[in-house]
């Protein structure tokens, strides 16, 4: 075999999965210009290297937008959070009413079971709004 | 700049099914039809076309299934497919594809039952793994992160988003063949259900079933064929996401860039465009796109739209057919901007007709917020 071994192993998708399954909420940050990106892939997003870097993430983030999805079995939060890495994801902010959830509110991650791992978010503790 | 291209092209032949609900017709159906209709427009037939450009909700294949359909011995096809602006990337595709001499004449076509086939929006399996178990509505959900996001940055608001509903019905009711006619308050609007917040029912395009297709030809042909040629006077595409979470700036889309490639390639500017469609498939798209084409700016959208600037009477005619939200909305729209800058070009729209409309500019969008695509045409005049 003469494959490339700097994509040996399983796929990004793959290794972020089994990261979540044990707990852990990675990222990859590019090794060339310090970019982290999200979803995974093979290249950064902001140079285009393949030599990324996995790491742990804070957790840490604000809201970069929000909706109130209005359904009929209960009303729900649709956020996109904005990482303190830098990525941005869609997600959702619990443990509060959706319409109070807004625009620049700080927040946490959680992994929770539903029943596959999802990271969710919560409130920072301090926030009070 | 491929400033070469402009004017080198023309769409010389339009079709349009305008079955906004016909049951028992497929979307295959739709396309036929509105193909035969827009080669008899121009006076050529099927044996004519031997470039087909296509894409469909309900086919991964849809080259395949249209030239076998049609009968057709195509040597040059595209069927990219990048949602509702598909058929603006067709267009730049064909444009090219005739000045190399790929093709002589190039059938760009669509088709679609989706309200008669019971109104949910068909899509291709293409799964969003990390979107999906936020259960995001599809595609509103996007569009109403975008627009919140307007609203918190510039102050927009849900008048403003009204409003632009009001301009669409207020067009649709000069237009016969508007599926959506009569009248409608931003009060009606402003109380419609709320959906996906900021996005109600009312924000939202209709669903209807319909056809569209267009002939393209080189210039030099089409001066010789039954309708006044538009002239492809510039085009440009851009794409910047597949997931809204990947869009750079919800508030700026890449339609900034496929209308400043458009732009060149005309050699003008927004002001001087007499006619405008941009793909209304939400209220915010519409506010967004007059922003990112030049019309207005950035961050004024609300403001311009509720001066009555984009309404009948208004300083700039935008979406006269009434639009996705109350002229038709066939699951991808695109191709239906470029049908009625054309008939607007030709002087054919009657009680909405723009006097003198000389050049129209047609935008179209895909995804969620997706991909962009721009296209300004001209008539013999501005050659
Ligand atoms: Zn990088």
């Amino acid at each position: 075999m003469s494959t490339d071994p700097r994509f040996d192993g399983p796929g990004p998708d793959e290794t972020w999965r089994s990261a979540l399954a044990e707990g852990r909420f990675l990222l990859q940050q590019c090794r060339r210009c310090d970019t982290c990106r999200f979803p995974p892939a093979l290249v950064c997003r902001g140079c285009g290297s393949p030599d990324l870097a996995w790491k742990e993430t804070s957790g840490r983030g604000a809201v970069y937008s929000s909706t109130t999805v209005r359904d009929r079995e209960g009303n729900y939060n649709v956020s996109l959070v904005d990482l303190a890495e830098g990525a941005r994801m869609m997600s959702r902010v619990e443990s509060v009413d959706p319409d109070s959830v807004h625009i620049g509110m700080k927040v946490e991650a959680r992994i929770v079971h539903a029943p596959e791992p999802l990271v969710v978010f919560v409130p920072a503790k301090g926030d009070a709004s | 700049m491929s400033r070469s291209l402009r004017g080198n092209a023309a769409i010389v032949g339009i079709g349009n099914t305008k079955r906004w609900n016909a049951p028992g017709r497929s979307p295959f159906d739709q396309l036929q039809e509105a193909a035969i209709l827009a080669l008899e427009d121009c006076g050529l037939g099927l044996k004519d076309v031997d470039g087909l450009f296509c894409a469909v909700s309900s086919s991964g294949l849809p080259v395949l299934n249209v030239a076998e359909r049609l009968g057709l011995t195509v040597r040059h096809a595209d069927g990219t497919m990048v949602g509702g602006a598909s058929f603006l990337f067709h267009l730049q595709s064909a444009v090219s594809a005739l000045e190399h001499g790929l093709c002589e004449v190039a059938l760009i076509c669509y088709g679609s039952n989706q309200l008669s086939a019971g109104g949910r929006l068909v899509s291709m399996p293409d799964p969003q793994p990390y979107e999906a178990a936020y259960k995001p509505r599809f595609p509103i959900s996007s569009y109403a992160l975008a627009a919140a996001r307007h609203m918190y940055e510039f102050g927009t608001t849900r008048e403003n988003l009204a409003d632009v509903a009001l301009a669409a019905r207020a067009w649709a009711n000069l237009n016969p063949d508007a599926f959506a006619r009569g009248p409608l308050t931003r009060e009606e609007i402003l109380s419609s259900r709320m959906v996906s917040d900021p996005i109600t029912r009312a924000d939202c395009c209709l669903v209807t079933d319909g056809g569209a297709a267009l002939v393209v030809t080189r210039a030099d042909r089409a001066r010789d064929l039954a309708k006044p040629p538009a002239y492809v006077l510039g085009t440009g595409v851009a794409v910047s996401h597949r997931q809204i979470a990947a869009m750079p700036d919800l508030t700026t889309t890449a339609a900034v860039e496929s209308g400043r490639r458009a732009y060149a390639m005309a050699g003008i500017g927004p002001a001087e465009i007499d006619h405008v469609m941009v793909y209304d498939a939400f209220t915010i798209t519409t506010l967004l796109f007059l922003e990112d084409l030049g019309f207005c700016p950035k961050g004024e959208g609300g403001a311009f739209i509720s001066s009555g600037a984009i309404a009948p009477r208004g300083t700039l005619p935008v979406n006269t057919n009434g639009g996705g939200l109350s002229c038709n909305h066939p699951g991808m729209y695109g191709l239906f901007t470029i049908i009625e800058a054309v008939e607007q070009l030709r002087g054919a729209c009657g009680e909405r007709q723009i006097q003198g409309a000389e050049v129209a500019l047609a935008h179209a969008n895909g995804g969620v917020l997706s991909s962009q695509a721009t296209a300004i045409l001209g008539s013999a005049a501005t050659l």
